[in-house]
């Protein structure tokens, strides 16, 4: 549910309704009503004992609600029913809900529905369940034609210089899913080679399968590296040669590893401790370990897919222990024994953790800033670097 | 269904955190599903705790639901009981738990642990945070308040201090602020509850010869129940503002069987008294929130800063009677919702140039472009600032004074606008210029027209000539001054405005 702080900018003309119950709502506003919305762009359907008893017709409160919202919101293009714990557990069927009302919304609003419940999913699992509800809705590719799709949300600084890699290695016809506006998504078809941009979009990547389009196992694009072993897996699947593809890279590769030298002399040697949170943890670890010299001594993620993470384990240090899942109280126990340096962790811990004399890096940040390409190799470096520096330079 | 843009409270479950992570040697075990935990943010975030709260999550799954939840919620109190070692456990369900009907209380009971533990029922479905604080808070008093501890009867009076708790509005600076008061008139002070107070410490709550209760919503069922049971009178008058202050004296002092003490004022009154504040009359304020603030803050705007209010409501269903008595006074409809859309709806229609309110008001504020401080919770990390800033008590005022009076036009920049229309610096879409360039009003809409308004009277109801001469109307009255003329020429059955309806209409409703 929360992957809706930074979808609702990423598409911008859509809108996230959940349905569920006073906690959804008051989630929702915890974490994003810090800033001031004179247009919010989502909201909460809340339950109330009459829906619960049956005494209400769910459909009926829901087109309810729909159209007040859709009155006072005339520009919105797409809605999103987003389900929640409630609404599964009563078994809510808000899957056809949203086919019946995009139906009575004759092509003015598109009316969809994912599940961001917390039953099923964590996080950034969110944008997955939102993505894979959007693939039905792409249109079909008319030919065959190699195009390439790059699937996860990415800032748009960072989308924009992609595009220019891969059109200076000759790959022109690359589009991405989400797109920025709801109306813009792009066709999809056997000729589709995507390449994943995050980690967490294990259904997506698969509904996009279904569809024809074909998987390119990479590492995600994080670091100088990282991002050299991305781009290559699409140059490889469009025949790019390697001395066209040096060209298009080495310069933005040379100067992402320039620019992490100074990062380096903060971060070298120091030993990192990751909570789960947002299944970017491995990427993460990979590209701290390899292009900063950080060591990872445990790599919790919430969820691991094996089959996108595959390439993303094999760079891993032997030595960092992977865990998936968690208890955080044990997993608050080995950190406290391990003593790391620094630990990437969630809101909730943080803090208490800084009291307790760790420095932390608060997880979510990943999330919301451009750290993918080679351009950002830097800032997210220094998004790591900045605590540790922070703690050395403060003298109260 | 109810739609929900924004919440005014959380579910009652957050209402209970809130009096665990306020409490000490207390722990909470919460049947919840995994996603729930968000609402430790609440307190290391918006409220920077140094620790977790002392909650304790089942965090159920989806492949849960299938298997035991029941023998989950079993483990996660003998675990958490193992681990932290509380004096006394809370334990309940969130909204979800509350679906799959596990019974915490029943099975806690089952485990036979060798500590007190509290089982609090709370309805998500129909009750919401505040009363769910209230409700824990009670059931915690009652299950610790021993009878058999001695009222105080020689020495100093003896008083407790109730209602202060986690993730309250200033509610950290208000009680130093009361506390210091209290000391000032004479009466000591036995326990304050439930921040930093521990199960122990409720035991002693009937040594007191009465209670201060600060926030009716969190502490007045507590104090209801200490009143029958313990015969200790509570008090009623909520010290914001300095008028309220000066009864909030009159009554302890009454309670304590002390004589009414001659008290340390505060700056309010001189500010307010002051030649810089005269254009502050009859400048037109709405307000919003908790009913505790929202009547306070009625009788400060009205009687203490000179505002006229035009609209006053709370989203306290549970105290909707007081604040109709309070709307009664001011002659304004009371507000009585929790329904953000009609807040807007309303604050829209009332067409105010201050809007005093909570962090939802903010978010309508800006869209109406209208000045706004934030009076009561629901509130954002803003508002637990570092420095000391209570609302109660004389200090209090002063806090007052200025946060309200900051969001407004600075008297020569009001007066100059309203001269120099046309200045390419300083105009009518400018912000305040002493706010710096934080709220670019470049859209500020100039009239936001509720519907009903609107479809009496059409735009072209207005002559080129009058909306030229209404635009020379300053920003912050002009919507009020749209509002008047159209119910003029409506109650007329004019046919159209023209300038000379417009100044007819001023004279009419001229204030």
């Amino acid at each position: 549910m929360t992957g809706i702080v930074w979808l609702h900018r990423k598409i911008q003309d859509a809108f996230f309704l959940v349905v569920g119950s006073r906690t959804c709502a008051h989630l929702l506003q915890s974490a994003a009503g810090v800033m001031i919305f004179a247009e919010p762009r989502f909201a909460t359907a809340i339950l109330d004992e009459r829906d619960l008893a049956g005494l209400a017709d769910a459909n009926d409160e829901l087109d309810r609600v729909v159209a007040r919202l859709l009155e006072r919101r005339p520009d919105i293009r797409m809605l999103f029913l987003v389900g929640s714990c409630p609404s599964e557990v009563i078994k809510l069927d808000l899957s056809r809900a949203a086919q019946r009302l995009d139906r009575a919304g004759n092509g003015d609003v598109r009316v969809l529905y994912y599940s961001g419940s917390g039953i099923e999913t964590t996080f950034t699992e969110g944008e997955d369940a939102c993505l894979a509800a959007l693939v039905p809705e792409m249109p079909a590719a008319t030919d065959s034609k190699p195009s390439l799709l790059i699937v996860g949300s990415l800032a748009e600084v960072v989308e924009d210089q992609m595009l220019r890699l891969f059109s200076a290695m000759g790959i022109d016809d690359v589009r991405f899913l989400p797109p920025r506006r709801a109306r813009d998504l792009p066709p999809v078809g056997r000729g589709t080679r995507m390449l994943l941009a995050q980690p967490f979009l294990a259904n997506t990547a698969r509904a996009l399968e279904a569809r024809g389009a074909t998987h390119l196992p990479a590492v995600f694009p994080l670091g100088a590296e990282g991002t050299t072993l991305w781009l290559r897996a699409a140059a490889d699947a469009f025949g790019v040669s390697p001395a066209r593809f040096h060209d298009a890279t080495s310069a933005a590769e040379d100067r992402a590893r320039r620019s992490l030298a100074p990062l380096r002399e903060t971060l070298a040697g120091k030993t990192l401790f990751l909570f789960p949170d947002s299944q970017m943890e491995i990427s993460l670890a990979r590209f701290l370990a390899r292009e900063v010299g950080m060591i990872p001594i445990e790599v919790g993620t919430p969820y691991l897919h094996r089959s996108h993470l595959g390439p993303e384990l094999a760079l891993l240090p032997r030595d960092s222990r992977l865990s998936e899942g968690q208890d955080v109280e044990l997993q608050l126990d080995r950190c406290r024994d391990a003593q790391p340096d620094l630990v990437l962790c969630g809101l909730g811990l943080a803090n208490p953790l800084e009291a307790e004399g760790f420095t932390t890096k608060w997880s979510i940040e990943t999330v919301f800033t451009p750290i993918q390409g080679y351009n950002q190799a830097a800032d997210l470096a220094e998004l790591f670097a900045r605590p540790l520096r922070r703690r050395a330079r403060l003298m109260v | 269904m109810q739609l929900a843009v924004w919440t005014y409270e959380g579910p009652p479950h957050v209402g209970a955190m809130r009096i665990a992570d306020a409490m000490r040697g207390l722990h909470y075990v919460l049947h919840a599903p995994q996603g729930d935990t968000y609402a430790d943010l609440l307190f290391t975030m918006i409220q920077r705790n140094e620790r977790r709260p002392p909650v304790t999550y089942t965090t159920f799954q989806a492949r849960d639901l299938g298997s035991d939840t029941a023998d989950l919620f079993r483990r996660a109190v003998l675990d958490s009981h193992a681990r932290f070692k509380p004096e006394a456990m809370l334990v309940g369900a969130s909204c979800t738990a509350e679906l799959i009907q596990d019974d915490p209380g029943g099975l806690a009971k089952s485990l036979g642990l060798p500590i007190p533990v509290v089982a609090v029922e709370l309805p998500a479905y129909q009750k919401k945070e505040n009363w769910g604080a209230a409700e824990t808070f009670y059931q915690l008093v009652r299950a610790f308040a021993r009878r058999d501890v001695a009222k105080r009867t020689e020495g100093r009076p003896l008083c407790n201090i109730l209602g202060p708790c986690s993730l309250g509005f200033r509610h950290r600076d208000d009680i130093i602020e009361v506390q210091n008061l209290l000391a000032s008139i004479g009466v000591d002070v036995n326990v304050v509850a439930p921040l930093g107070a521990s199960p122990t410490d409720l035991s002693r709550l009937g040594a007191a010869q009465f209670n201060v209760v600060l926030y009716p919503e969190i502490a007045g069922t507590a104090a209801a129940w200490l009143q029958r049971n313990f015969a200790q009178p509570a008090t009623r008058v909520v010290p914001i503002g300095v008028g309220a202050t000066r009864d909030f004296i009159a009554e302890v002092a009454q309670l304590a069987g002390l004589p009414v003490p001659h008290t340390t004022e505060s700056r309010l009154p001189w500010y307010s008294r002051s030649v810089d504040s005269t254009y502050l009359t009859g400048k037109r304020v709405f307000i919003f929130g908790d009913a505790t603030h929202a009547i306070a803050a009625a009788r400060v705007a009205s009687e203490e800063l000179g505002f006229q209010v035009v609209g006053l409501g709370t989203y306290s269903r549970e105290f909707a009677r007081d604040v109709r008595e309070a709307a009664a006074k001011y002659g304004v409809e009371p507000l009585i919702t929790d329904d953000y859309l009609d807040v807007e709806a309303a604050i829209a229609a009332a067409q105010p140039e201050l809007v005093l309110g909570t962090q939802m008001e903010r978010h309508v504020a800006k869209r109406l472009g209208v000045p706004c401080a934030v009076i009561s919770a629901p509130v954002h990390v803003q508002d637990f600032p570092a420095r000391r800033s209570p609302q109660m008590g004389m200090e209090g005022a002063n806090v007052l004074f200025d946060t309200w009076v900051h969001p407004l036009m600075m008297g020569l920049e009001e007066h100059l606008i309203g001269m120099f229309r046309e200045d390419f610096e300083f105009h009518d879409g400018a912000a305040p210029s002493h706010l710096g360039h934080a709220a670019t009003a470049a859209a500020r809409p100039e009239v936001v027209v509720p519907l009903s308004v609107a479809e009496e009277a059409p735009a072209e109801l207005w002559t080129a000539e009058a909306e030229r001469e209404l635009k020379k109307i300053p920003f912050f009255v002009r919507g009020k001054a749209r509002r008047n003329t159209e119910r003029f020429a409506q109650e007329r059955g004019l046919r159209s405005i023209n300038v000379e309806a417009l100044y007819d209409a001023k004279a009419h409703y001229s204030r």
